[in-house]
């Protein structure tokens, strides 16, 4: 399954496209895609280029967790530095 | 110092206002994304995993205590309260707004500083030796010439769109510090059989996915050449240079393709083909450049201080301190203090806004106001008396920033990796601090001597790895992090790419790997050799058959 990822255009922080088409900062919330729809998900996000710099899909497993080869790079993504736990969303005891 | 003069104040402040306007129309969306992306690079403003990163020029690496204050100032108040330095004399803050950025930009320019050629494919900021104008054993101080390189090349009309980017370092010293001999362009200043000073033109070393060690292309450039030379060099790369494939576009592969006699030869054409008055400057501006690094006011001193030898006599600690963190200064009474960001555990070259604002306290107090940036994320007060060294070790510990270690097998160079880097395939962080908690002994370590650990998290090589005595790459495996070993590399005067001595290793068994290389070393060690020497005169063999054998 697939999830759309991107940096908010303002301060760079991860985000996740949710179900209802907000920006998220919890991968658990974001909505997960098959196949096509993945890709059309991705498209909608790309054109909305105010509010993020980049977006991508990545791999995540059914309960929301990253998934495939990319995964170590988006658990830190998605929590922060591993070297630095007072940093990024995993300070805020996400 | 060198002060901004009305030209680089102006520059620099039309570039901020510019990119001002930038950032205000990409946030409104009239830029996209792609057409902003050219120009916040252009600024230092790159995207990186959790957030912007904003890489802030050190031109060859020289501060005053105003600047690192200022640095301090930003990263409390724009990031998150420290800041990054890198393996090329530049500080990184990981967690700016891009709404934040021209005002941070603003604030850098108070304070004569910028993010210009920290990115893109232009003449990067230049770098060179830590302790210029310092250094027992430098011809000159080399800071002039990296200074007329550095206006030479900012916003160079015919150089800001290269096949790629390109970096120039110089030394003036015998010992290399700079590594002069993996940068695009090396110059070694030093003086000739007849006692002239020029340089020595060292072109097409690099790291990254192809290393080399670079060639000497001229033997000796009379110094007034500098610039007229480099632009030779410079005007052949941007013309032969492959703009068709990105890994092949530096000039270490136009250099290594063409070979370098027949290189040379295409540089001395241009240069004879030259107006070079055009380019050289005229003796008085050399002059002129040169006076703003005329030494400060050394006072005339005894040699020897009486009060350190005593208190090095009665405190070990300080005694350790000194054998590691000091280095011979030129000027009598006086010494190089050496600033340690490796802190065991720590991560390489992070700095808290503290001991940034401790530091700067301690250089005006203490070192003539002068901080230099060195390339293996270390700091330097390039100008103590003797009679103070103990005073700015008991600041420097006030402020932990005391670790005896430079030099030593926990000062380790390491590349952000993939605990920030979006390019990174592996992280490169927690390999140096699990070495530097392995090997936390400090006499352990002090009795190994010189042994340097490199580290990167991919093979683009910003930890340098391929000149480490010991290199580390980290390489992704499905998904998983391994890391490749290389012994043997030097990025010093003796310049060396490391060998790959076997398959890549699980993180755990890399920290494994290199107390089993140490061991060896140890084991086969004669007469207080390095590291370096032991491997050189030994050969791969034992260190793989320690490492190989049990597995």
């Amino acid at each position: 399954m697939k999830a759309v990822t991107a940096n908010r255009l303002d301060d760079g922080a991860v985000v996740y496209l949710d179900e209802s088409g907000q920006w998220t900062a919890e991968l658990a919330l974001a909505a997960r895609y098959e196949g096509d729809d993945a890709e059309a998900a991705l498209a909608d996000a790309k054109r909305r280029a105010t509010e993020i710099a980049d977006g991508y899909l990545i791999e995540v497993t059914e309960t929301g967790a990253p998934a495939g080869r990319t995964t170590l790079r988006e658990t830190i993504r998605a929590a922060g530095p591993t070297v630095r736990e007072d940093l990024g969303y995993q300070a805020a005891g996400r | 110092m060198y002060r901004y003069d009305e030209f680089d104040a102006t520059l620099v402040a039309e570039r901020v206002a510019q990119f001002r306007g930038q950032v205000a129309r990409r946030l409104s969306g009239e830029l996209t994304e792609d057409e902003f992306k050219p120009l916040r690079l252009m600024n230092g403003l790159y995207l990186q995993l959790h957030a912007y990163m904003l890489r802030v020029a050190i031109p060859y690496g020289t501060l005053s205590s105003k600047q690192m204050r200022k640095l301090a100032f930003i990263a409390r108040r724009y990031d998150k309260g420290y800041g990054h330095f890198t393996t090329r004399q530049n500080i990184q803050y990981n967690w700016p707004a891009l709404a934040d950025t021209p005002d941070i930009l603003d604030a850098l320019a108070e304070a004569e500083m910028h993010a210009i050629q920290t990115s893109g494919n232009c003449i990067r900021n230049v770098t060179s030796d830590q302790y210029a104008g310092a250094a027992a054993d430098e011809v000159e101080d080399p800071r002039p010439y990296a200074e007329m390189i550095r206006q030479w090349s900012t916003f160079h009309p015919e150089f800001s769109f290269l096949p790629r980017k390109f970096k120039i370092a110089v030394t003036a010293s015998d010992h290399d510090r700079a590594a002069v001999k993996v940068h695009d362009i090396g110059l070694r200043l030093y003086r000739n059989d007849k006692g002239e000073a020029g340089f020595e033109v060292i072109v097409g070393g690099g790291l990254g996915r192809t290393p080399y060690v670079g060639h000497a292309i001229r033997k000796f450039l009379p110094k007034e050449h500098l610039l007229s030379y480099l632009e030779a060099i410079l005007r052949v790369y941007n013309l032969q240079g492959r703009r068709d494939n990105i890994y092949k576009a530096r000039i270490k592969i136009l250099v290594n393709a063409e070979g370098a006699d027949n290189f040379a030869a295409m540089v001395e054409k241009e240069w004879a083909a030259m107006k070079k008055t055009d380019i050289d400057l005229p003796r008085e501006e050399i002059e002129r450049i040169g006076a703003y690094f005329a030494p400060p006011a050394f006072e005339t001193l005894p040699e020897e201080s009486a009060s350190l030898e005593e208190q090095r006599r009665r405190d070990p600690d300080f005694a350790r301190w000194l054998r590691t963190n000091m280095a011979a200064h030129k000027t009598p009474g006086y010494a190089i203090v050496n600033v340690s960001l490796k802190p065991v555990g720590g991560v390489p070259g992070d700095i808290s806004d503290g001991q940034m604002e401790a530091l700067a306290d301690l250089a005006e107090d203490y070192s003539f106001d002068e901080i230099r940036a060195t390339h293996e994320q270390n700091l330097v007060l390039p100008h103590v008396r003797k009679d103070d060294l103990c005073a700015v070790w008991s600041g420097l510990k006030r402020a932990d920033l005391a670790t005896p270690n430079i030099g030593l097998v926990s000062d380790i160079i390491a590349c952000p990796g993939l605990d920030y880097c979006t390019l990174a395939n592996t992280r490169s962080i927690p390999i140096a601090q699990r070495i530097s908690e392995r090997f936390a002994d400090l006499g352990d370590q002090e009795s190994l001597g010189e042994l340097k650990i490199k580290i990167s998290g991919c093979i683009n090589a910003c930890g340098h790895h391929h000149v480490g005595h010991i290199g580390i790459l980290g390489v992704d495996k499905k998904g998983e992090e391994f890391y490749q070993i290389t012994l043997g590399g030097s990025g010093a005067e003796d310049a060396s790419l490391g060998d790959i001595v076997g398959r890549g290793l699980s993180a755990d068994a890399t920290i494994d790997a290199v107390e089993k290389i140490v061991a060896c070393y140890r084991a086969n060690r004669q007469d207080n050799e390095r590291f370096l020497d032991a491997y050189r005169r030994l050969g791969a063999e034992p260190f793989k058959e320690a490492l190989y054998e049990a597995a």
